[in-house]
């Protein structure tokens, strides 16, 4: 019977419930001993200019190594984006968290000390703390942009076309903040350097991609490739803030050759959260215009980007446009999107990274277009849907759905939850008078997994014990794709799953590889483990029928125990992997594969949330989740519902409770663990998960991404559901989080409107 | 100064500075580095072990307050080849994903079973709210602890 589609407990689990991980702060490794410490001195302004820095007292400071600044770093500019952030602040500071030096000591109770004493002088500027800020331009971060603008895309900002709503029945426009968060991953940043004495550099660092970190570090010290090799340990978290090398990691490499010792660097949590890159931070207005039969005609949508002070992901606010229609068959989208700068940390990939935002700004305007016209919203999703036969899909923004059931994802999705009794019950409340509303919220998604970023590496080793090793260039950190491949494996080759070790992480062991993210690794990585495979079966064929004398084709494998045989002749001689390894000799029995045929699939689903909430103190609670994420075959059920649940949580987490704020003055006011909502297990639901597997025939194992696809769903399910519960009060928006106060100010301004 | 914990069962003695705090104690010079720093502000529980058979926030003590007292980590839960119930129903349920809260979040549970042998699933929710998980929305975590008790997982 095939291992794959049970529920198999991880493999990585063993070490990690009983000695724990071994992440970066973790590693005891010889190469490091001696190591210097190093802490980053930052900006504690949004924006000043720099007009002096004396390190002097640092340097003479008990077990100081070194303090490099600006001046010091001799690297070529910082590759990514229109405005490059310099390694070390260069005259002008742009945000609260911008390194402005480094500081290396003996020991790690100095670098507290060390860095206090490197002593500053700012001069203040206004700072640009907010999109409007931006827009407004009256402070340029940066005076190469254009106002404060560095990308714009589409129809932004002038380009919509001002009849585009005409002759519709009804208009409906809303601005909806798509609030700034923390990704947070519970181990901060950090890394490990040491150099050898021939020059090879070695980074231990947590990242999500090790190949991408190396082609980074190996540019920008001007050295090859081949002389860098970066591992990547247990990483504690990633949710896409952890992609590739930051460049405190290129740098410290750089400290440590230009101090000539090993270095390691921890983030401590508070620097994390201003100084590691946040996520979301659009601004997106969303215009429906319709019938009132429930048929949309014409959607707009219109995103800004809060990119922070230095530009980094812009690709973000293109992938919003990308996936602006969502789940529906609408005759026409116009999109555009500018990126604009503020003196903000800067903005990055976090958990879904530009299409969750596109999924809240259509879900929430489908709701508000269904309260307009009095129509469900679940019956208005229905009028609209792509309907199944019309897969391939492609969409007026350009994107080509693979398949979908977009509308028996919903149906099941109500049925399971009892929508119909919800809706009696809330009926019934309302008419009471109660002070605790209920509120129903449903988003249904599409989202888009494994986009470019072209393909990944697989290898198989067959050893002579008969035992498989297999590379991949994928780089899991809690994902349990470790345990997902040797399942595939094992169903493949016969092979036990305990005779399966899955390698990743280090790029001397696995040189080629793109890494985790966008929700790709099972798509892209387990397609080339699964390529990787089939060429060694190939092979295998070949040697058997060598060693029992008969045509390839007439030999087959026994997958329930490994063994190859003649076709049809079971009591025949059976040849073991082991055996067929020993006969393949030097040029052992083994294939590497670069899987790059898979195109983008598109996930889908549909979440309904149930809340209640304090019409007086304006508390919401989040009662239930039900949630069907549709990714085609599952291999795990364990992992994959695992990475639905944390979806789901972080997802909440958005609607509810966190954002990360600023004053006028940009000055950070959720800088600390203690002052950031992070979602905690009481406010929180049990999720109720319903499956639905349609698969894609885009790669050979026919699935899609599920790592970010619950994130996607439940922020403006959530959200609706909050809204739902207010709107006999005359409530129509609020934006996110829903906290208590916003809540109630939402009250308040509707009683005053009524 | 010169402290003196039981670690695991095993005396740990060094010469530390005043300040050092117990989390660093046991990474550094009991050389255990399970336990976790996730936080600066005692906010997120990954440092969670137990004191004298209590759980405590590792960061938020000094190694000096320990002096002389017993320190169980996650490294010491288990004997040899055995592994006790809340570390086998974190991995049979799935309740880890990176690890990093894990060891934490294991301690926390013991001791949370350790005062409410049968907790019901908002009892845990409630037990678990001083550690943070980024990862498994702790849907898994609360399933491990219930099936630690040795009562039915709903779900
Ligand atoms: S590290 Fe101790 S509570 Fe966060
Ligand atoms: S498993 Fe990653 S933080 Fe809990």
């Amino acid at each position: 019977m095939s291992i794959v589609g049970t529920r198999v407990v991880r493999v990585e689990d063993g070490t990690l419930i009983t000695a724990g991980g071994t992440y970066v702060e973790d590693l005891r490794e010889e190469a490091l001993a001696g190591a210097a410490h190093a802490v980053f001195v930052r900006s504690p302004l949004a924006h000043a200019r720099i007009t002096g820095i004396d390190t002097s007292a640092a340097l003479a400071a008990p077990g100081v190594l070194a303090v490099f600044t600006a001046s010091d770093v001799d690297l070529p500019a910082q590759p990514a984006g229109p405005v490059p952030q310099p390694w070390l602040a260069d005259g002008v500071v742009r945000y609260v968290g911008e390194p402005v030096a480094l500081v290396l000591t003996e020991r790690r109770y100095q670098l507290a000390d060390a860095a206090e004493l490197v002593d500053v002088d700012y001069d203040p500027l206004p700072a640009v703390a907010s999109i409007e800020a931006a827009l407004a331009g009256e402070t340029v971060v940066h005076a190469e942009l254009d106002g404060n603008v560095a990308q714009a895309n589409g129809l932004a900002p002038d380009g919509f076309d001002d009849n585009a709503f005409d002759g519709c029945e009804v208009v409906v426009e809303q601005t909806i903040v798509n609030q700034r968060v923390a990704p947070a991953p519970l181990e901060a940043r950090g890394s490990a350097c040491a150099w050898t004495a021939e020059g090879r550099l070695t980074c231990w660092l947590s990242t999500q991609n090790p190949q991408i970190a190396r082609m980074s570090v190996a540019a920008a010290l001007g050295i090859g490739e081949d002389e860098v090799r970066i591992v990547a340990p247990d990483v504690g978290g990633g949710f896409g803030a952890k992609i590739g090398a930051d460049p405190e990691a290129v740098l410290l490499a750089w400290a440590s050759r230009a101090a000539g010792r090993p270095v390691r660097w921890a983030e401590t949590r508070s620097e994390n959260l201003t100084a590691m890159t946040h996520g979301r931070a659009q601004r997106n207005t969303v215009t429906i215009g319709g019938r009132r039969d429930g048929t949309v005609e014409v959607v707009r949508l219109d995103v800004v980007q809060d990119a922070g002070a230095y530009p980094r992901a812009l690709f973000l606010p293109t992938l919003t446009e990308l996936m602006a229609p969502g789940v529906y068959r609408f005759p026409r989208v116009e999109t555009g999107s500018r990126g604009v700068v503020t003196t903000t940390t800067p903005v990055a990939a976090y958990r879904g990274a530009g299409r969750p935002e596109a999924t809240a700004a259509i879900e929430r305007g489908m709701d508000l277009f269904a309260a307009e016209i009095g129509m469900d919203p679940a019956e208005v999703r229905r009028v609209n849907f792509i309907r199944p036969d019309q897969f391939p899909y492609r969409t007026p923004t350009g994107a080509t759905y693979d398949s979908g059931e977009y509308a028996a994802a919903l149906d099941k999705v109500l049925a399971a939850a009892g929508y119909d009794e919800l809706r009696a019950e809330q009926a019934a409340r309302r008419s009471a008078g109660e002070v605790i509303a209920l509120g129903l919220g449903i988003a249904a998604y599409v989202e888009i997994t494994g986009g470019d970023a072209g393909g990944e590496s697989g290898r198989i080793d067959i050893h002579r014990d008969g035992s498989v090793t297999a590379y991949t260039g994928s780089s899991p950190h809690g994902q349990g794709l470790a345990t997902s491949l040797a399942m595939l494996l094992s169903d493949q080759l016969g092979v036990p799953m305990d005779r399966i070790t899955v390698r990743h992480g280090d790029t001397d062991e696995v040189p080629r590889g793109i890494g985790t993210f966008g929700s790709r690794s099972l798509q892209l990585g387990g397609s080339a483990v699964r390529q990787a495979a089939d060429e060694v079966l190939a092979r295998a064929a070949g040697l058997a029928a060598e060693l029992v004398e008969a045509a390839p084709d007439d030999i087959e494998l026994d997958r329930e125990n490994g063994q190859w045989r003649v076709r049809g002749a079971p009591a025949g001689p059976a040849i073991t992997w082991a055996r067929l390894a020993e006969h393949a000799g030097d040029d052992a029995l083994s294939a590497g594969v670069w899987f790059s045929e898979g195109t983008p699939t598109f996930p889908f689903g549909a979440h309904l949330a149930v809340v209640e909430v304090d019409t007086q103190t304006g508390k919401v609670e989040l009662r239930r989740l039900v949630a069907l994420d549709d990714a085609g075959p599952v291999v795990n059920p364990l992992a994959f519902e695992g990475q639905r649940h944390g979806g789901l949580g972080q997802g909440s987490a958005q609607a509810l409770l966190e954002v990360m704020s600023y004053d006028e003055d940009g000055n950070p006011t959720t800088a600390t663990l203690a002052d950031y909502s992070f979602i905690s297990a009481t406010e929180l639901p049990d999720f109720e998960l319903v499956d639905m597997e349609t698969p894609t025939t885009r790669n050979p194992l026919g699935v899609k991404g599920i790592g970010e696809a619950a994130t996607i769903g439940s922020t403006p399910a959530v959200h609706n559901a909050v809204v739902d519960a207010l709107s006999h009060l005359g409530v129509r928006h609020l934006d996110m989080p829903t906290t208590p106060l916003r809540v109630w100010q939402a009250l308040a301004r509707a009683r005053k409107e009524s | 100064m010169k402290v003196t914990i039981e670690v695991n069962g095993s005396e740990v003695s060094d010469e530390v500075e005043d300040r050092t705090l117990l989390v660093h104690f046991i990474r550094d010079n009991a050389g255990l580095t399970a336990t976790n720093v996730g936080c600066d502000t005692t906010s997120c529980g990954a440092c969670t072990v137990l004191l004298d058979g209590e759980s405590v926030k590792s960061c938020t003590i000094l190694a000096a307050q320990a002096d002389g007292h017993a320190v169980t980590t996650l490294e010491g839960l288990s004997g040899e080849g055995e592994l006790h119930p809340v570390q086998r129903a974190f991995r049979d349920q799935h309740g880890l994903q990176c690890g990093f809260c894990t060891p934490g979040m294991i301690m926390a549970s013991v001791s949370l079973l350790a005062h409410n042998p049968k907790p019901t699933r908002e009892e845990v929710r409630h037990g678990l709210e001083g550690n943070l998980c980024r990862c498994t929305g702790y849907h898994n975590i609360v399933n491990a602890v219930v099936d630690a008790s040795g009562q039915e997982v709903g779900r």
